[in-house]
């Protein structure tokens, strides 16, 4: 695998670890219990790729998945400025997981095209988790579109799916929370 | 020396974590088994990525192996080779006895809304298919949640994969 692949796994699981840290925050407080299911396991799933993802370029480097995952300096993360906000606001939420999801099966097209027969193998499994994650963005998307709040939180969202290198004042934040335990208790994260 | 058909065996005794009713060779995730020189390979390709029962599945074949007094090997793959057809027919029938409906057979093409919300899923409990989709999501990964509108009674659908 050369630095480029590995560059750009990297990117995903970011994507998907910081996403899915993001989307646990509405765990017990969804507006809709079936929501508070659904992003709970929306949550799990991401986690799940970034860890899959993780392992792949870990393995390349002689290190741990954890120790990507958890111990790089926040300037290193190669996440995109859309998943590291912390939004509160349900119509954010949905425009967010909606704008995400369009532009990660885009990706995980071209990346289940990949020569490596590893990263083609895991991209297609990925996918097919995602499919049920685009379903749940669509039905939200159909039943949202005409409403302003809604249409405004996609147009303001939408650049920040570019956002690559310079990240927002949030993502320390959220890291310095993600990693209290394994900064803490290191052996408290240990399986 | 251990044979691998009595690998096999022991690894069918193991219950599925969070699904106790069927055996981690009936849900399918046992895709090989190797043996040489007192060395048991076993090839293990997880459900869903963010299962937390993985873990268990890992250390329990593990354990088994030791069991018979071999040194394991698991190698985890981490492909598409698993899928909801990998449930042997015996598994599935398990699961709808114990009131989770079986996948619907996997497609080329990713499952769909409509196919979600159409009235092709019958009821573990009275057999009806005039059952409805409550939520795509559910207590698992790999589970969403129905409703059934001729017992009225909710049930999990095994989402197909």
């Amino acid at each position: 695998m050369n630095e480029q692949e590995q560059q750009l796994l990297l990117e995903i699981a970011d994507d998907e670890l910081i996403l899915g840290w993001r989307d646990s925050e509405w765990t017990g407080i969804a507006p809709l219990l079936e929501e508070d299911v659904a992003f709970s396991s929306i949550a799990q799933n991401e986690i799940g790729h970034a860890r899959a993802l993780y392992e792949l370029v870990a393995r390349e480097r002689g290190i741990t998945a954890d120790e990507l995952a958890f111990d790089r300096a926040p300037e290193d993360y190669l996440c995109a400025q859309i998943v590291e906000l912390r939004l509160l606001d349900w119509a954010q939420t949905i425009a967010r997981h909606y704008l995400y999801e369009e532009a990660d099966a885009i990706r995980l097209e071209r990346l289940k095209q990949s020569t490596d027969s590893e990263i083609a193998g895991l991209a297609a499994k990925i996918d097919r988790e995602e499919a049920y994650h685009r379903m749940h963005a669509q039905m939200w998307h159909e039943r949202l579109q005409d409403e302003p709040r809604y249409v405004s939180a996609l147009n303001e969202l939408r650049p920040l799916l570019e956002q690559r290198g310079e990240h927002t004042s949030e993502l320390g934040q959220l890291l310095e929370e993600m990693t209290m335990v394994r900064r803490s208790q290191p052996s408290g994260t240990k399986w | 020396m251990v044979t691998e058909a009595q690998v096999w065996e022991a690894l069918a005794e193991i219950p599925d974590p969070e699904i106790p009713v069927i055996s981690l060779v009936d849900l399918g995730v046992v895709r090989e088994v190797n043996v040489q020189d007192g060395q048991v390979r076993v090839d293990f390709t997880p459900t869903f990525l963010g299962c937390p029962a993985l873990e268990v599945m890992h250390d329990a074949m593990a354990d088994q192996i030791r069991a018979l007094g071999a040194e394991p090997q698991i190698n985890v793959c981490l492909d598409d080779s698993w899928s909801t057809d990998r449930i042997t027919p015996a598994g599935r029938e398990k699961l709808r006895a114990s009131g989770f409906a079986p996948p619907a057979p996997r497609e080329a093409a990713a499952p769909t809304l409509v196919q979600l919300q159409s009235n092709a899923h019958r009821c573990p409990y009275c057999g009806s298919t005039d059952t409805r989709l409550e939520n795509i999501f559910g207590p698992t990964p790999c589970r969403s949640l129905r409703y059934c509108a001729t017992c009225r009674q909710p049930f999990e659908q095994f989402k197909t994969i």
